[in-house]
């Protein structure tokens, strides 16, 4: 059906796509993860409750999170340029993508720690936890579950996003598919491209309950 | 010795812009090795008296004594490692419900910095104690209420502690489980000579193990001391209340019940004497019963009735007397049964 160069470019684009929407979740999560755990212990009824640390990040996430994505591709091309050295290609594209997740996974970390019953961190307190080690010890074990279903919702948006970027030069699947179908009217190469990118979705979706599962042992 | 002194202990919550004092001015102290139970209606602020023990609630005003230590002045650090010498267990048990029943009792000892297999030995043998060996790979959600509050119980006493404080820890469970908690929880004062705190709202709980008792009310201690004691002898509408499992509540038209009500309390010793029937056949005059329970207390059954007494001033004098004399224990009731 395609030529062998149509079949490489759709492969590189494959490549592309889960280049970008794995780094990306993994460099926003080394960002998110600290700035949702700061919520969910800087608030009201955290361990070391602090309004004034709460609303700097709370403020922050709420910012970027309230601008679109393509908006937000466009208005960091000056500072996507001076960390990646250029503002195309996929590793440029990390760059936003990282922008808008770490404040998106912010927000997931934060509501799945503030699921963590009470009573259990009150009985580690009640052993001599520091706060240090009942974040690491019981928020983050207790949470486990949640956070892998959280990731595994960032990852798809992530997917969706790197998709998007395609609209302004920023490679893979997503690329492809504005290129040919958009520019070209190459229907049969964006349908190809939209199959692939489901096909992507369903893996890293399916993928992620399952491991939420198997690890989870509340109810068994 | 003292293990724990309460002296005067506030506690006051700022809820929007108005206080709630939920303890005021408590002062009690508890001695090495005793189980102490502390009960109250709910809402009553034990369970807040019991959180400021460890400090788990900062009093407002006050202080709270460990072994003579002020914790007060105790620095974050100090704090946490008295801390693991407290153990305390709960009414909905807390425990971790991502690690297994071994990593749960493990945690303690894990916190306080011990090795893994150190952690790991002490935890089996704590197992054992509790009668939960084989157990030791379920994971809290595969267990009944009350197989998680022995692995609790478990957890708790993993760091060796002096004190347990026990938070309303068999409210949730039913009545066998309770008992075989309780029976579990005085096993352990005995065999490892740990001071027990238990918190309440079941005069039940403690009339099965506590030596003393303190009765809470509206923020306020009423009533202090033997259990027996305060069993045999309620001051307060607070401690008649508990006991009785009944609100007192006064109203006018008792005034106008001429019926003399009475409660008497007697022990093993004397419930072999047919007291009530010599009582009728000797005075020849109807006693109405008006409640009866066993229970018991420490260890030793206790009786307890109400009787209604006839009119007759004189009889009702020598009836009380004739009680009296048999070494049971008798006081007037004023409100309804």
């Amino acid at each position: 059906m395609f030529d062998e160069k149509v079949i490489a470019m759709l492969l590189e684009g494959i490549r592309d796509t889960l280049y970008m929407t794995l780094v990306s979740t993994i460099v926003g999560y080394v960002i998110g993860l600290p700035m949702g755990i700061v919520l969910n212990v800087t608030r009201e009824e955290g361990l070391n409750p602090n309004k004034i640390v709460y609303r700097i990040i709370d403020f922050i996430c709420n910012i970027i999170r309230s601008v679109p994505f393509l908006i937000l591709l466009i208005l960091l091309i000056p500072f996507t340029r001076l960390v990646a050295g250029k503002s195309y290609g996929s590793t440029a594209t990390i760059v936003p993508l990282v922008i808008c997740a770490a404040p998106y996974i912010a927000r997931v970390v934060e509501s799945s720690l503030n699921e963590v019953d009470a009573g259990v961190i009150e009985a580690a307190k009640s052993m001599g936890a520091s706060n240090i080690q009942i974040i690491f010890k019981v928020l983050l074990v207790e949470a486990k579950t949640s956070l892998i279903t959280g990731a595994t919702i960032t990852t798809g948006i992530l997917l969706g996003y790197s998709a998007m970027s395609g609209t302004v030069g920023g490679g893979g699947l997503g690329d492809i598919a504005v290129r040919y179908g958009y520019y070209r009217w190459q229907t049969d190469i964006m349908i190809v491209t939209v199959i692939l990118l489901i096909v992507i979705f369903q893996i890293i979706q399916n993928l992620g309950t399952f491991i939420a599962a198997r690890l989870d042992h509340r109810k068994k | 010795m003292k293990e724990i002194e309460i002296k005067n202990l506030t506690k006051k919550f700022e809820i929007k812009d108005h206080t709630v004092t939920a303890l005021n001015g408590v002062s009690l102290s508890i001695e090495k090795g005793e189980i102490y139970g502390i009960i109250g209606m709910s809402g009553a602020g034990k369970s807040t008296l019991v959180r400021s023990i460890n400090f788990l609630e900062r009093p407002t005003d006050g202080q709270i004594l460990i072994e003579g230590v002020d914790l007060a002045e105790l620095s974050k650090k100090e704090l946490r490692k008295k801390r693991s010498e407290i153990g305390m267990i709960f009414q909905s048990f807390n425990l971790i419900e991502q690690k297994n029943v071994l990593d749960n009792i493990c945690f303690p000892l894990e916190i306080a910095g011990k090795k893994k297999k150190e952690a790991r030995k002490r935890a089996k043998e704590l197992l054992g104690l509790v009668n939960m060996t084989e157990k030791e790979k379920s994971y809290p959600s595969q267990l009944s209420g009350g197989q998680k509050q022995r692995v609790a119980i478990a957890r708790a006493l993993a760091t060796n502690p002096k004190i347990l404080l026990c938070d309303e820890a068999t409210s949730a469970l039913d009545p066998q489980t309770t008992e075989s908690i309780l029976n579990l929880l005085k096993d352990i004062n005995e065999k490892l000579g740990i001071t027990i705190v238990i918190i309440t709202h079941q005069m039940s709980v403690v009339t099965d193990i506590c030596q003393k008792v303190a009765i809470i009310e509206n923020g306020q201690l009423v009533e202090e001391g033997l259990v027996e004691k305060i069993f045999e002898n309620p001051k307060t509408d607070a401690a008649k209340e508990l006991i009785s499992g009944k609100k007192i509540t006064y109203s006018p038209l008792e005034e106008f019940d001429v019926e003399k009500k009475i409660r008497i309390v007697f022990s093993e010793n004397s419930a072999y004497e047919p007291v009530i029937s010599n009582l009728i056949l000797k005075f020849n005059s109807p006693i109405n019963i008006l409640k009866a329970d066993t229970r018991n207390v420490g260890g030793t059954a206790k009786g307890e009735m109400i009787l209604g007494l006839p009119d007759d001033e004189d009889i009702q004098k020598a009836i009380i007397n004739y009680l009296k004399e048999r070494g049971l224990s008798v006081s007037e009731v004023t409100e309804n049964v």
